[in-house]
């Protein structure tokens, strides 16, 4: 069965969506994703949606379950790259993924992971920029 | 014949006194071939000719700006001056002058119906593409600083223009990987909760592509709007003038401005 592949960088984890997510493979990547922070205790996952051009509103809710179940575990999770279709398809279905923390790209990502870890990582309110 | 629709219809410096008499000559040539066949159906062959003739008439009138007291009287020209040749003609025939003069008349009240109906659409037209242009015009999205952009709205925001401003903030977002949107709002003369629902719209989308978005020019009254509406703002970064939201963008993004020593 066709799986999204994660990969562990240091303390984070990377998953890059290179391809459309049908629900069967949303939930494997949950599962599989859910199962690996708690097997490697990452501090941090990063999921760069900038190939992905259609979302839904399961799509919506699979980001938004993988960052609470991550926070149950101690990870926080960063969302970059999403596309500005894909943004305002989200804000029209009334998604706005609240819990999620979201960066322009990977390596602004990686920065705000970097911060979020570093200083107060229960600071919910704080998403995008860091100071 | 055509002399007395020419005077008739004589005016304005809009148009020249030659194009005049060659449309009026194109239409009364026309006119004339279309009711010599005897048919008075208006949807027959002869009298959709002249249906189009009337229309680039009209639309071109309406492009020029005359106004539609105008246009309808050039067309109605056309009777007065048909009656008068068709006395001349069937002057010993009483009958016959009547019949003709309804037909004349059912004519051209159907033809000058015509003419107001596209008379009209090509007002539409010009009015649809201002709209078009005001909305395009109006919604420029500036690079204020290195990473900071700065998205003025002038008018009022309803969906349609929400959805231009969203799609070109975000685009201008992904390709100047800007970190900071300033939405402001100063020339927005009313806020009410669709357009405040609209705002909250723009800046979740702007969150969610990974930026942070400062709304400013908030005025006392639109502020007053806000809260007696029961609106909830929390969640935004609100400032009141543009400088303060440029101050906060600068301290987001580990700026500073400083003025330099003097001596």
């Amino acid at each position: 069965m066709e799986r999204i592949p994660i990969l562990k960088m240091g303390e984070f984890l990377l998953v890059t969506i290179q391809v459309d997510l049908y629900d069967r493979l949303a939930l494997t990547l949950e599962n599989d994703l859910i199962n690996m922070v708690a097997k490697s205790g990452s501090k941090g996952v990063l999921i760069d949606i900038s190939s992905v051009s259609i979302v839904d509103s399961f799509m919506g809710r699979i980001l938004g379950n993988i960052a609470s179940m991550s926070r149950i575990l101690d990870a926080e999770t960063v969302v970059v790259g999403m596309q500005p279709a894909v943004a305002i398809t989200l804000v029209e279905l009334g998604l706005t993924l609240s819990g999620v923390h979201t960066a322009l790209n990977v390596e602004k990502g990686i920065d705000l992971l970097k911060s979020k870890i570093g200083d107060t990582p229960t600071d919910e309110d704080h998403d995008g920029i860091d100071d | 014949m055509q002399f007395q629709l020419q005077d008739a219809s004589l005016r304005e410096d809009l148009i020249s006194n030659d194009d005049l008499r060659a449309q009026s000559d194109e239409l009364l040539t026309a006119f004339l071939k279309a009711y010599s066949s005897g048919n008075t159906d208006l949807n027959s062959k002869e009298f959709v000719g002249i249906q189009d003739i009337l229309s680039e008439i009209s639309i071109s009138r309406a492009r020029q700006g005359f106004s539609v007291r105008e246009t309808g009287t050039y067309v109605l020209s056309l009777k007065s001056a048909l009656t008068q040749s068709l006395q001349e003609e069937y002057k010993n025939d009483p009958a016959k002058l009547f019949s003709e003069f309804v037909k004349v008349s059912n004519l051209v009240d159907s033809l000058s119906i015509v003419t107001f109906e596209t008379y009209i659409k090509g007002r539409e037209e010009v009015i649809l593409r201002q709209t078009d242009e005001i909305s395009e015009i109006s919604t420029p999205v500036i690079r204020v600083w290195d990473k900071v952009l700065a998205l003025p709205i002038i008018g009022t925001l309803d969906s349609a223009r929400t959805q231009i401003v969203m799609e070109s903030l975000l685009t201008e977002i992904v390709a100047s990987e800007s970190t900071i949107a300033i939405l402001d709002i100063s020339g927005v003369p009313a806020v009410d909760s669709l357009v405040a629902q609209h705002l909250i719209k723009t800046v979740s989308a702007t969150r969610l592509m990974g930026a942070e978005c400062i709304i400013s020019g908030i005025r006392p009254e639109i502020a007053q709007t806000i809260v007696h509406l029961g609106i909830d703002l929390s969640g935004i970064k609100t400032k009141s003038t543009l400088a303060s939201a440029l101050q906060l963008a600068f301290s987001l993004t580990n700026q500073e401005v400083k003025k330099k020593s003097s001596f």
